[in-house]
């Protein structure tokens, strides 16, 4: 219960960064709140309009997402066995299996399988309240900001990836794999269609993670 | 981007992430077991979320450009080496940003 709620109360932090960063690569206010009710998983958003804001292809802008958005199917291999639902919540169950439900469910295991539910349940729904409300007051503050640049808002999105790829750089390894995207896009850019390079950096995950290590 | 185009990423980011969401509850396990799969797929967030600070932090259209932004990025990272929380990370590249913005 305390990790379903605290994991709510810092997702809405984020939520109003993808609001701004929505709003600063040129989606109006009800699109972005719609990106969080429909697409619901952070990353994905983030990287869409990223791609967007960066001057990118449409359907690179939504291979970003697809990609990123593939570890929930993951989590759903995950939970199904653990939920047993079937019909509209399975439905509803699929819409919130993200990180932090899938993570606070994976956390519980100690206390058994009720608790496991209740934290998945809990965490995702709870999520998914402050991720739209937050969303729609970042959107909406960065509307009546005007010039993004002027605000520091074109600065803010990166940081916001640097934020989101920051904790995850546990290992020499993994920070490898991150400078290497890093060099890869640098590399690449005046030889790309814009938006192109942040797809491609799929590349370097293909790389790293064919052989065993 | 035109508003039709927009709306187009839109609704198909939505669906596909909605069903890729659906495919997890819906197949075998083993189909997703494969070793390989699980390996690269851990990777990929870290691989596009670098190669996203780059493109949105040093990048305009097809040229790399350092301006206003690396300012702000390097703020951020000073704060990250800090061990400051994400708020704190996000707004001082936004200050530090507009502030080289506004004195250039």
């Amino acid at each position: 219960m305390r990790d379903a709620l605290s994991v709510a109360l810092t997702v809405s932090v984020y939520g109003v960064a993808f609001g701004a960063a929505s709003v600063a690569a040129g989606f109006s206010v009800v699109q972005s709140c719609l990106f969080s009710l429909l697409t619901f998983t952070g990353a994905s958003q983030f990287a869409a309009v990223g791609v967007v804001a960066s001057g990118g292809a449409g359907i690179s802008a939504i291979a970003a997402a697809a990609m990123l958005g593939t570890r929930n199917a993951l989590y759903g291999i995950q939970m199904a066995p653990l939920l047993k639902v079937k019909g509209l919540k399975r439905v509803a169950a699929a819409q919130i299996t993200i990180d932090e439900s899938t993570g606070v469910a994976l956390a519980q295991a100690p206390r058994g399988t009720d608790a496991m539910r209740l934290g998945f349940w809990l965490t995702g729904t709870g999520v998914f309240i402050f991720w739209n409300v937050f969303t729609f007051i970042g959107a909406y503050g960065a509307k009546s900001l005007g010039n993004p640049a002027s605000w520091g808002l074109d600065a803010a999105v990166p940081a916001a990836f640097l934020g989101l790829v920051w904790p995850r750089l546990e290992t020499m390894y993994l920070r490898l794999v991150a400078a290497s995207a890093v060099a890869f896009v640098l590399l690449v850019t005046p030889w790309m269609p814009a938006g192109l390079p942040i797809i491609a950096s799929a590349l370097v995950a293909v790389g790293f993670g064919w052989r065993e290590r | 981007m035109s508003t039709t185009m927009l709306w187009v990423v839109l609704i198909a980011t939505s669906a596909l992430c909605f069903a890729i969401k659906l495919v997890g509850h819906s197949v075998p396990e083993r189909w997703l077991a494969n070793a390989r799969l699980q390996r690269i797929n851990a990777l990929i967030p870290i691989a596009l979320l670098s190669a996203l600070v780059i493109a949105e932090g040093l990048v305009t259209k097809t040229h790399v450009v350092v301006d206003h932004r690396l300012a702000g990025l390097a703020a951020a990272l000073a704060a990250l080496f800090a061990k400051a929380p994400f708020p704190v990370v996000v707004i001082a590249a936004a200050v530090t940003s507009a502030l080289v913005y506004h004195l250039h």
